[in-house]
């Protein structure tokens, strides 16, 4: 069974970028840090489109940048010199209050940590982004909705201490939806997770994603995360090295992610020479 | 984001940390109640030394000799018997009702064989009248006794407690020696006591002529007698101004004064005295009032430093407020109205802190009347709120500069 049928959407809807405008439309951004005397290059020319309703993954490893450009997209930071072009509007040389103005409308956060608020209800913790916003009426009602999309309509007056970790990664990904954002960016959600509570969250970003048509960007470095994802960019030393879709995209809960020894096999050599095998029987 | 919005989130901030929140108002509570506390005691015996001077009289001017702080003059031309009755004429000084003179000096006085040195006055018979001083027995020295140059004494408790023994005793008709000279004691002087420290009680009191002539010698150059002080009696309070300028105008042709610097007597009134008084008590208060407000500093840095702790503890809630869409004034506003909040419950506490002093005095300081006035009120508020804005601007402002993506890895 394929993603697409699942979905019940063609896929051609996604792969022609003719006739869909880009809600995040990179072009060559550079970022660079001073570090005292020389400059540190972290990001060298990045070119990116993703269109609505899009399920991508950014992967690389560590130092490959995919922080900062994570960092550039969620407008949390500004590039040093290209064009950023988010749902049209250029954000890329904006102040620091009209890109709060901007992460406010358009983007969505979902932390690796949660970062909620310490003893604070799950209904106040999702209206947190509508109190900075002008102009919205009935908070609790929008937080309301957000909360039963991630299945939590039961849970409103919990505090974090009284929910699971997965469950306080659902108040999370509630609380970056309720602004009906652009596009959500998830910085490894599954992160902090048990399997069981990461498949949970998995789950619900698919479904948010293949129902809502919520465009999500994912940064992580693991490549089954990725798997989940309909399209994976990688990143290395500050470039796109790769930009691919995925076949067949898994669906969470259905595959059991194999273990560490099922991911090694067939690595090692055929013969065991270090020691007794009576010892680990 | 509004101003109701700001102050939910502050009082919800601050019930999380409810201890930490108690401890830092306790500084305000102190520093405001000390302020509350001290300004009222002020303002308290302010009052109560006002109303020690009213008995004194407001109508009344003293005139006296004093030093001249001229380069051109040293020499003091004495007052006079003849000045007197000149400023007495109703043509020199319309405004003057009557004067009561006195020639003041020492000397040993004797009963039985107690002995003590005490200040001797010899006055005009109008000098109780004037000054408000009723005998408590007997008579008082009359005209009579004046013109006749009669020793007689009236004499102030505490020469009767040393006389005779104790302040009960009734010396009316006993004999005393002043000066090795017999007198008859006619009347003892009400209890008169003494703002800081100089009693009147001890006065022994004469008539002025026996002053002059038979326990001095005191002639004067113009034919008169010295005087040492007068007591003027102005018709009512608002005369007191011009009859100060017509004695002025006599005195200064009298004594031969062209400047004003040259001028050898002091003409005081119990409101020069009295603000003078005021001046120091006022200074005071002031000066207690300043020590006050250390403890107001101290709980003022006391909020800076909480808040200080508790913008670095809170540096992830910063920034995640700020990835969803709070800006820089948002953080700032929610900050300063935490610490608004903690400094102005501090100032309202204290206030009653203040209250709660004030009372106390007045239940255990007898003739000390102390209430909270209501500009004290406001001007505690005030401050306590400016403290808040002060000692909090600079936490808030550095929780407002906080760059997201920092504050968001903040460990």
């Amino acid at each position: 069974m394929s993603q697409q049928q699942r979905s019940g959407r063609p896929s051609s809807d996604r792969l022609s970028p003719s006739r869909k405008k880009a809600v995040i439309d990179i072009r060559n951004i550079t970022k660079t840090y001073k570090m005292g005397t020389f400059d540190l290059k972290v990001l060298k020319g990045v070119t990116l489109k993703i269109y609505p309703g899009e399920f991508l993954s950014i992967m690389g490893p560590s130092g490959s940048g995919k922080s900062t450009l994570m960092n550039i997209l969620g407008a949390l930071d500004t590039p040093t010199s290209g064009k950023y072009l988010l749902d049209g509007e250029d954000v890329s040389q904006l102040s620091e209050d009209q890109l709060a103005r901007i992460r406010n409308k358009k983007i969505g956060f979902v932390f690796q940590s949660f970062n909620l608020l310490k003893r604070t209800e799950a209904i106040r913790q999702v209206e947190l982004p509508l109190i900075y916003s002008t102009n919205v009426r009935n908070r609790s009602r929008l937080a309301k909705r957000a909360l039963e999309s991630v299945g939590l309509g039961q849970r409103l007056d919990h505090l974090p201490s009284e929910l699971s970790g997965g469950q306080q990664q659902r108040v999370a990904i509630a609380r970056a939806l309720v602004t009906s954002p652009s596009v959500v960016l998830a910085d490894e959600p599954t992160g902090n997770l048990d399997s069981r509570s990461g498949t949970e969250v998995m789950q619900i970003f698919q479904r948010l994603n293949e129902q809502q048509g919520i465009t999500t960007v994912f940064v992580t470095h693991d490549p089954w995360i990725a798997r989940h994802t309909q399209r994976v960019i990688m990143l290395r030393d500050g470039k796109i090295i790769a930009d691919e879709r995925v076949k067949e995209p898994l669906i969470a809960g259905e595959v059991e992610r194999p273990s560490d020894a099922e991911e090694l096999q067939g690595i090692f050599e055929e013969t065991y020479y270090g020691g007794d095998e009576s010892e680990y029987t | 984001m509004n101003l109701s919005e700001t102050f939910r989130i502050a009082i919800s901030s601050l019930l999380i940390n409810r201890m930490r929140s108690a401890l830092t108002t306790l500084g305000i509570v102190i520093g405001v109640g000390a302020v509350i506390g001290l300004v009222s005691l002020g303002r308290g015996v302010e009052a109560f030394i006002a109303a020690e001077f009213q008995t004194l009289g407001s109508n009344i001017l003293e005139i006296s000799s004093s030093q001249p702080n001229s380069p051109t003059r040293s020499r003091i031309a004495p007052l006079t018997t003849i000045e007197a009755a000149d400023l007495a004429n109703p043509f020199t000084a319309p405004d003057i009702r009557q004067i009561a003179a006195t020639y003041e000096s020492s000397g040993i006085i004797t009963a039985g064989s107690e002995r003590t040195q005490a200040a001797i006055t010899g006055v005009t018979a109008n000098y109780a009248e004037v000054r408000s001083w009723p005998v408590m027995l007997g008579t008082f020295i009359t005209p009579a006794d004046v013109e006749d140059t009669q020793r007689v004494a009236v004499i102030g408790l505490d020469v009767v407690e040393t006389l005779f023994g104790s302040r009960e005793a009734n010396p009316v008709g006993q004999s005393i020696q002043v000066n090795d000279r017999s007198f008859t004691v006619i009347g003892v002087m009400s209890e008169r006591g003494g703002s800081f420290g100089i009693s009147e009680d001890g006065a022994v009191i004469v008539p002025i002529t026996t002053a002059q002539t038979r326990l001095d010698n005191a002639r004067a150059r113009d034919g008169g007698y010295l005087l040492t002080r007068m007591y003027v009696e102005v018709i009512d309070e608002e005369a007191v101004e011009d009859a100060r300028q017509d004695i002025e105008t006599y005195l200064n042709q009298a004594h031969g004064i062209i400047f004003d610097d040259e001028q050898d007597y002091t003409i005081s009134s119990a409101s020069d005295i009295l603000s003078i008084v005021n001046q120091i008590s006022s200074l005071l208060t002031v000066f207690l009032v300043m020590i006050a407000s250390i403890s107001l500093l101290v709980g003022g840095i006391g909020v800076m430093n909480i808040m200080l702790v508790s913008v670095t503890e809170r540096t992830r809630e910063i920034g995640l407020r700020k990835a969803v869409g709070a800006r820089q004034g948002d953080i700032l506003a929610q900050f300063l109205m935490e610490s608004i909040m903690l400094s102005f419950i501090g100032g309202i506490l204290g206030i009653a802190l203040g209250w709660v002093v004030s009372v106390l005095v007045t239940a255990f300081v007898a003739d000390l009347t102390v209430t909270v006035s209501p500009d004290a009120v406001i001007l505690a508020t005030g401050i306590s709120t400016l403290v808040g804005v002060f000692f909090g601007y600079y936490p808030a402002r550095r929780a407002a500069s906080m760059k997201p993506i920092d504050a968001l890895r903040f460990e």
